[in-house]
């Protein structure tokens, strides 16, 4: 196995790219393979919704909760305030998900400079 | 909209739906449609995708092969922050997996409004990398309205404009957190989940989705905790199977409202 030496290098960044560039692209090649052949609204499909949905929410909370990288260094109470503006902004202007980005990310940029760190 | 009006010679019924004088203006029309809030929105977000592969000690190439190769912002995102974990290979394939396994119904949904009969079927296979939601979403709802040699370069066209921008942008935000100050570049990598949070919540119309959503995220983190490695994959599977059947369970709703 090649993993115990490449792990944590970069280039085990770029093995794992192209192995996630490979599982995103299988789905397409796929798609159009069967296309004409499987109903796209089935119960199958709409549990893989479901799936992929969870995952993301996870993934995304995860990254607000208990991020790694630079976000660490920012208070929790920042980034769910941050969260919790761009909600607020994104249903004041009817669905504005441009707006409500902008504002959860300057509401956590101000905050953070609000408490003095970096 | 222009303050006065020509009255244009061929008076079209329904003026809506386009339609472009060859193939190659229907390519161009695409591009010309991929400008706007949608570019401008993903644009950022790739902004925040660079910062993000910076944040990670990556280099530059790094990100812009991902946006290069995977074209699905997600996907991109589990694979840097599996990276920075350590995760294995088979928990990021299959992470990975999980996460973009709906381009497989969104192509099926897709295909039938991009064939056209001469097509080479090769065609379909290398623009089908630009199966993502945003280029996805516009090509159904332009595509059925135009002829059927002009859906798939307008498709191609829109798709290539798009995914050039993000290049651009990928590594605009990268060299950008090297240069903003400490704050700054918080809130460039702060745009990505802010920006996933927003769409799906957006998004959110089917019952089941949005149980996935708020189960997913609910046990995203504990499941973070119990397990860097595995704990993404636990949480897809178990919220999404869990959000499915309480959604199976639950009596049918006649109207499904748009309320998250």
């Amino acid at each position: 196995m090649l993993e115990p030496d490449l792990a944590g290098s970069p280039l085990w960044a770029y093995v794992l790219v192209v192995v996630g560039g490979l599982a995103t692209y299988f789905w397409r090649a796929l798609g159009v393979a069967l296309s004409g052949r499987v109903d796209a609204s089935s119960r199958l499909f709409e549990w893989v919704a479901c799936v992929a949905y969870a995952l993301l929410a996870g993934l995304i909370a995860r990254m607000v909760i208990l991020p790694n990288g630079p976000l660490a260094e920012t208070a929790s109470a920042d980034r769910i305030g941050g969260a919790v503006v761009a909600l607020a902004i994104f249903f004041l202007t009817r669905r504005n998900i441009g707006l409500g980005v902008a504002a959860g990310a300057g509401a956590l940029v101000l905050m953070t400079l609000g408490r003095g760190q970096l | 909209m222009t303050a006065g009006k020509t009255p244009t010679p061929e008076s079209d019924s329904n003026p809506r739906p386009p339609r472009y004088a060859s193939s190659r203006a229907a390519a161009f029309a695409g591009l010309r449609d991929s400008v706007g809030v949608p570019m401008l929105v993903l644009g950022a977000s790739y902004l925040g995708f660079g910062s993000l592969v910076h944040g990670a000690g990556l280099d530059v190439w790094l990100g812009l092969f991902s946006t290069f190769t995977g074209w699905a912002l997600p996907g991109q995102i589990v694979v840097i922050e599996l990276y920075s974990l350590g995760g294995a290979i088979f928990v990021v394939a299959a992470a990975v997996g999980m996460t973009n396994a709906r381009l497989l119904p969104m192509t099926v949904a897709l295909m039938p409004y991009l064939r056209a009969p001469g097509t080479p079927r090769w065609r379909y296979y290398l623009f089908s990398h630009f199966v993502a939601v945003t280029a996805w979403a516009a090509a159904m709802r332009v595509c059925p309205s135009l002829p059927e040699r002009q859906r798939l370069p307008y498709f191609a066209g829109f798709g290539t404009a798009l995914w050039s921008m993000c290049l651009v942008t990928t590594a605009a935000g990268f060299y950008l957190a090297g240069e903003l100050p400490g704050a700054v570049t918080l809130g460039l990598v702060f745009l990505n989940p802010i920006y996933f949070m927003l769409v799906f919540v957006a998004d959110a119309r089917h019952r089941a989705r949005i149980l996935a959503l708020a189960i997913g995220a609910l046990l995203g983190p504990p499941l973070h905790l119990v397990s860097a490695d595995w704990g993404l994959l636990i949480t897809g599977l178990l919220a999404g199977s869990l959000a499915f059947a309480t959604d199976l369970l639950l009596p049918r709703r006649r109207k499904e409202s748009g309320n998250a």
